[in-house]
């Protein structure tokens, strides 16, 4: 009697398994997928030598002057010679520990927003929205506690640009959840003022905002009274932030279902008490990523106060390029300045994504 | 909070609370409060533009308008010197605004669905590839890419005599790209005439292929069809008339180019940053878009008997574009917002003609910037307004 015997499992046939199979299926498993490999490969073989050829291989790093850039490929001296520049502007030189104690203090508020397991983060995070920005603006521009004043055309470069967008947020966060709240209200005159206002400023480019900021507001302005041009930018792109952050908020207390607000109104609660307690935590929960999308935006469009006239990163690049006693290094300043920014938008962006994966678990429906 | 055995007696008194806590008194006066304190604000700053006006020496009103200009404008699409209004500088401007907004938004979107769709790609190279574009680009300032390709690379192009050659009628060089330029001659009208009738033709024609569908089942290839007629019929008819249109070749005279058309680097720059910038955004919502059609209705459509193309055509497509509509007007609004960053390198748009060299010219800054920012609101809200009656046609139709 044949005795039933269980045969050992073949492997997988090989060409369906492992890195075989995985190359088949894709990337050769039809006519026009092998076409598309073959196209794909093109592209990189023909950009990523030279590219990197020129960035790393046959770049210089070292020395003082245009004369240390010899071997032909990009000359990263330029930048390593400019750094304090690029990140100072032109505050004066002794005085540069006060931005990099601004610097730390800012690290040491973001940082642990990223980290899982910091006991009362959200505390160093509210700190984050109010004293700091208080203290940094004493610490940078001085003239009390024995501080030595420096004005504020003297600010610029990367710390300008994380002042610009730092202020922008910590500014249209609270106006835009006013702004929110008024849009949905059930008072009318005060539904049309907040919704004028932000479909005015959501229509129009922030360029022509900071134009308006530095030619028209000194005319609004009572005689005497003048603004220096950082607060003027600082208020344009405040007002401007503040529409798009509003629309982000809308978005999450529509997202709140009514129950939530009848219990709250069952409880006894008036509009205030109900919004603060329990309408607004949960919609902003829901809205941090979209707040960080408005952030990178706003971060990037920072850069758009060069043309008022004001010092940020891109603007200190475009000023050394065009040094005489450097020629031909356009390139490498702006793909410095391209790289700083990406640093952090994409850190941001991927900070975003990661908050709505956590986030969504708990609102599937 | 103590218990009070309020409800439960029934023959308690009703107490009217005093007016201040009526919700609905409270309302009113909120918005009585409202309005006064932004009367109260606008009146302020009118009283202070005024002032600070007249201590300037300004004149207000739009009579600016029709004084002479007396400045140059590096590329107009209508006839424009130096002796003409400041109005016509406006008419300049936006014309220019208009133009990249609209090259802009048809490039942007051509490479967005084909880096969205190579996104989605079951090729793994094309996939990653398209990855890094994507989060590349996207997330460096669109200034910074415009000055990129206006300084770093077109600015440093080598000069006319130098010139890189495309082809052989074509050139590029620091002065801008070189084509050859279409001229006309008497004959054309009837091509142009012939092609609208082709698409009136077309359009009957698809209006017949679908009544008999629906009364016969049998298909007809309407799109294949339509295409040969729209491109055959003008073409033959301008084969017959003996090619009623020449080139007019650019060619090198001297430092310079004579001939052809020219393409300014300034509209390059702007518009090369303006497309790949933009187009990573579509990208994104083009990906999400065919993500969010179940595969479900891929397999139901499967089931049915459809082929592959007529599943994505009548199935797939129709779904995406629900989701990919709404955020795809915004960016196309974005898109002809940041239009305006030609300022920054002198391509002669709105802001840099009108809001720029105007303004300095005249100091009219209210009357100037309330126009500009007029034109923009009103793009915004057609455009949107446009989208929404699509967005509407497009929408589920529930039963």
């Amino acid at each position: 009697m044949a005795v039933f015997e269980l045969k050992e499992a073949l492997p997988p046939p090989a060409r369906s398994a492992g890195a075989t199979g995985w190359i088949r299926a894709n990337l050769l498993s039809s006519p026009l997928n092998i076409a598309l490999t073959l196209l794909g490969a093109y592209l990189i073989l023909t950009f990523l030598p030279p590219l990197l050829d020129w960035a790393i291989f046959s770049a210089d790093f070292t020395g003082e002057t245009q004369d240390a850039c010899v071997s032909g490929g990009a000359c990263w001296t330029f930048i390593t010679n400019r750094l304090p520049f690029f990140t100072y502007g032109f505050y004066p030189e002794p005085e540069r520990w006060r931005v990099n104690i601004g610097f730390l203090l800012l690290a040491a508020v973001m940082i642990p927003q990223f980290i899982e397991k910091i006991p009362g983060k959200q505390w160093i995070g509210l700190f984050g929205l109010t004293g700091l920005p208080i203290l940094v603006a004493i610490l940078l521009s001085g003239g009390i506690f024995g501080l030595e004043s420096v004005p504020t055309d003297k600010w610029g470069g990367l710390m300008l640009t994380l002042v610009l967008a730092f202020v922008g947020i910590v500014g249209a966060l609270p106006i835009g959840v006013v702004l929110a709240l008024g849009r949905r209200s059930q008072m009318p005159i005060v539904r049309i003022v907040c919704t004028t206002f932000i479909e005015l400023w959501r229509g129009v480019p922030l360029i022509s905002v900071l134009f308006m900021a530095s030619v028209m507001l000194p005319l609004f302005l009572p005689e005497g009274v003048s603004f220096d041009k950082l607060l003027r930018a600082l208020i344009g792109i405040t007002m401007f932030q503040s529409a798009y952050m509003a629309e982000v908020i809308r978005g999450g207390l529509q997202a709140i279902p009514r129950g939530q607000y009848e219990a709250a109104s069952a409880l006894g609660l008036g509009y205030w008490r109900s919004m603060g307690l329990i309408i607004l935590p949960q919609a902003l929960k829901l809205v941090i990523p979209g707040i960080v999308n408005t952030f990178i935006s706003l971060f990037k469009d920072t850069t758009l106060v060069l043309i008022i006239g004001l010092f940020d990163i891109l603007q200190t690049v475009n000023s050394s390029i065009v040094d005489p006693s450097w020629n031909n290094v356009a390139t490498e300043g702006y793909v410095f300045a391209a790289f700083s920014f990406w640093v952090f938008c994409f850190s941001m962006s991927r900070y975003s994504q990661a908050l709505e994966r956590k986030l969504h678990t708990g609102h599937k429906r | 909070m103590s218990k009070t055995p309020e409800g439960s007696g029934g023959g308690a008194p009703v107490v009217k609370p005093p007016a201040y806590r009526d919700p609905r008194v409270r309302a009113i006066a909120f918005q009585v409060l409202t309005v006064v304190v932004l009367v109260w604000f606008f009146w302020m700053i009118f009283q202070n533009t005024l002032h600070n006006m007249e201590s300037r020496g300004i004149t207000t009103g739009f009579g600016f308008l029709d004084r002479a200009a007396g400045f140059g404008i590096l590329m107009s699409l209508i006839p424009y010197d130096e002796t003409m209004t400041y109005g016509r500088t406006f008419i300049v401007g936006l014309l220019n605004t208009l133009m990249v907004s609209i090259l802009g938004i048809i490039l942007a979107t051509i490479l967005g669905f084909l880096l969205g769709i190579a996104r989605l790609s079951k090729n793994w190279l094309i996939a990653k590839i398209a990855l890094v574009y994507v989060e590349t680009l996207r997330n460096i300032p669109l200034l910074l890419q415009i000055f990129f390709w206006y300084i770093a690379v077109l600015r440093s192009l080598p000069s006319p005599k130098q010139s890189l050659g495309i082809g052989t009628s074509a050139f590029l060089n620091n002065r801008g790209l070189y084509i050859p330029a279409p001229v006309t001659e008497s004959g054309f009208g009837v091509v142009l005439l012939v092609l609208a009738a082709a698409i009136v033709g077309v359009w009957f024609m698809a209006r017949w292929a679908k009544a008999r569908q629906m009364a016969t089942g049998q298909p007809f290839p309407t799109f294949l069809a339509g295409l040969g007629i729209i491109i055959g019929a003008p073409l033959l008819t301008f084969l017959v008339l003996g090619v009623p249109m020449s080139l007019d070749y650019p060619a090198l005279k001297g430092f310079n180019f004579i001939g052809g058309t020219r393409i300014i680097p300034e509209l390059m720059a702007l518009l090369t940053a303006l497309t790949m910038y933009t187009a990573t955004f579509i990208a994104e919502i083009v990906r999400s878009g065919i993500q969010a059609v179940s595969h479900g209705q891929t397999e139901a459509a499967n089931s049915l008997g459809l082929k592959t193309g007529t599943t994505l055509r009548l199935i797939v497509i129709p779904q995406a574009m629900r989701v990919i509509i709404p955020p795809l007007t915004s960016q196309y609004l974005n898109l002809t917002k940041n239009s305006s960053l030609a300022t920054a390198i002198g391509y002669p748009d709105l802001v840099s003609v009108f809001m720029g060299t105007t303004l300095n010219q005249t100091g009219q800054a209210v009357e100037i910037v309330a126009m500009t920012m007029a034109v923009y609101l009103a793009i915004s809200l057609i455009i949107s307004g446009l989208m929404n009656w699509y967005n509407k046609s497009m929408a589920l139709k529930e039963r």
